[in-house]
């Protein structure tokens, strides 16, 4: 038990509050983007429309090395967004938590993207009519009707993104990379406590990822049978 | 089953016991990719039958492989103190132990784009943001860096620009791509990105860089992998190594 204690005072929580830091940032942002997207591609037809979601959805399937190395050509050193940012903004997402938001965001994305686009889907048309026979905007009808209606789903998928930018490694640790204090994340953590041997330090991590992770997932759970 | 029908199933199932009989697998340090994959076909010129396989990494991530079991038979590392772990852990056959090559600790910049370092002072000076180094705790090229630098008192200073890397190929890489305005690895590892990196310079402490390899005590192959131990100090092998930029031990 002594061992115990010892470990949790002196342990550096430094990775679990920046995990907690991107993967909320990131969730914002793939909510954002997922939430637009998803009312999009339930509420338009139009040309190559299945073919433009399959991309959007890509970075479920895709090895997480392949979005790394993705991001690192498309905005790193050399590449012409990166080599803009650099002079003009003195700024680069290559070695720096924002990368690490990046990479979760993109990952994210798909989670937020298909539970919102089927909460929409779900929402009956009907009732936005009727709205719209009131003289409502149609933001309006978005924000008074639709939305309401369909966001238990779109809530559901979110806590899955959250959990999902959480537990993000490979494309991030490209990205970012693992600089203690800096850019290393939970699960960069124990990756290297793992290598350098140090199985208490992993085993306490392990420990409070999980924890994490179980909970967000009840949580989502709960949303999902709220539908 | 047919006599013959029975013999070729035999033989079929025996073979690739047969071809894994003479196989021996080589964890070594992630600097000796090159010269141990051209050293490879030289082996196995020399002893027909006899297959060598690699796995390259930091030297400390190895030594954990094997203290977890992986199925290695011979481990080189890129310092003495990985090499003396592994024989403290008893994962080695100390008696098989020889130091086969040196090398040199280097400080490299992109070759477009780099600040133009030209000792370690310069390290400090505001056009470096970024500094590639190994991770002390398993990488020896971050240690031997870390000597340098903290030989030279500007290891704590230059703490908050550290990137650290999992390797020395991952510190070439960093820098390769232009990511960090400096990296810490061998004199090898830059010559093998001529086109992307160039020496600024080799520091003048640098500590000897030496590599022992040694037979690892569970080795199903222990002979073939003494073998291949010796063999790295052969003419044949120093030939090789010396061409990739290694000397003599």
């Amino acid at each position: 038990m002594n061992t115990t204690n010892s470990l949790l005072a002196s342990a550096d929580w430094f990775p679990l509050v920046l995990s907690l830091k991107v993967a909320a940032v990131a969730t914002l942002l793939a909510l954002v983007a997922g939430v637009a997207l998803g009312w999009v591609f339930a509420r338009k037809r139009f040309p190559g429309d299945t073919v433009l979601e399959a991309v959007f959805m890509l970075p479920l399937v895709l090895p997480p090395t392949v979005i790394g190395y993705a991001i690192l050509v498309a905005a790193g050193r050399h590449s012409p967004l990166g080599s803009w940012l650099r002079e003009h903004l003195d700024y680069s997402i290559i070695f720096s938590w924002h990368g690490a938001v990046v990479a979760s965001a993109v990952v994210a994305l798909p989670l937020v993207l298909k539970s919102a686009s089927a909460a929409f889907a779900n929402v009956d048309r009907s009732l936005e009519a009727a709205a719209s026979t009131l003289r409502q905007s149609p933001f309006s009808i978005f924000l008074r009707v639709t939305l309401p209606l369909a966001w238990p789903g779109i809530l559901a998928g979110t806590l899955l993104a959250f959990a999902r930018a959480m537990g993000e490694f490979g494309a991030s640790l490209m990205v970012a990379g693992s600089i203690p204090q800096q850019t290393q994340t939970l699960s960069m953590a124990i990756y290297d406590a793992v290598q350098a041997g140090h199985d208490d330090r992993a085993l306490l991590l392990v420990a409070v990822t999980s924890l994490l992770s179980v909970t967000v997932l009840v949580l989502s759970n709960r949303f999902f049978s709220l539908r | 089953m047919r006599p013959l029908r029975l013999l070729s199933l035999v033989l079929a199932l025996a073979l690739p016991l047969a071809a894994a009989a003479q196989q021996i697998t080589v964890s070594a340090a992630a600097s000796l990719t090159d010269a141990f994959k051209a050293l490879g076909p030289k082996f196995e010129a020399v002893k027909p039958g006899a297959t060598v396989r690699f796995n390259f990494a930091a030297s400390g991530v190895l030594l954990q492989q094997i203290a977890q079991g992986a199925p290695v038979d011979v481990f080189a590392s890129a310092d003495q103190e990985t090499m003396g772990r592994a024989a403290e852990q008893k994962l080695i056959d100390t008696a098989t132990r020889r130091n086969f090559a040196s090398n040199a600790l280097v400080l490299i910049e992109p070759l477009r784009g780099g600040a133009g370092v030209r000792s370690l002072q310069d390290l400090a000076g505001p056009g470096v943001r970024k500094i590639a180094v190994g991770k002390t705790a398993t990488v020896p090229v971050g240690r031997y860096t870390r000597q340098v630098l903290e030989g030279a008192g500007l290891w704590s200073a230059l703490e908050p620009r550290f990137i650290q890397a999992d390797s020395v190929r991952q510190v070439l890489d960093y820098v390769a791509r232009g990511e960090v305005e400096a990296g810490f690895v061998y004199r090898t590892d830059a010559a093998v990105m001529g086109d992307k990196v160039r020496i600024a310079f080799a520091p003048a402490a640098a500590i000897p860089v030496s590599y022992p390899a040694a037979v690892v005590s569970d080795s199903r192959q222990k002979a073939l992998a003494g073998e291949f131990v010796a063999f790295l100090s052969s003419d044949a092998a120093r030939e090789v190594l010396a061409r990739y930029g290694f000397g003599t031990p």
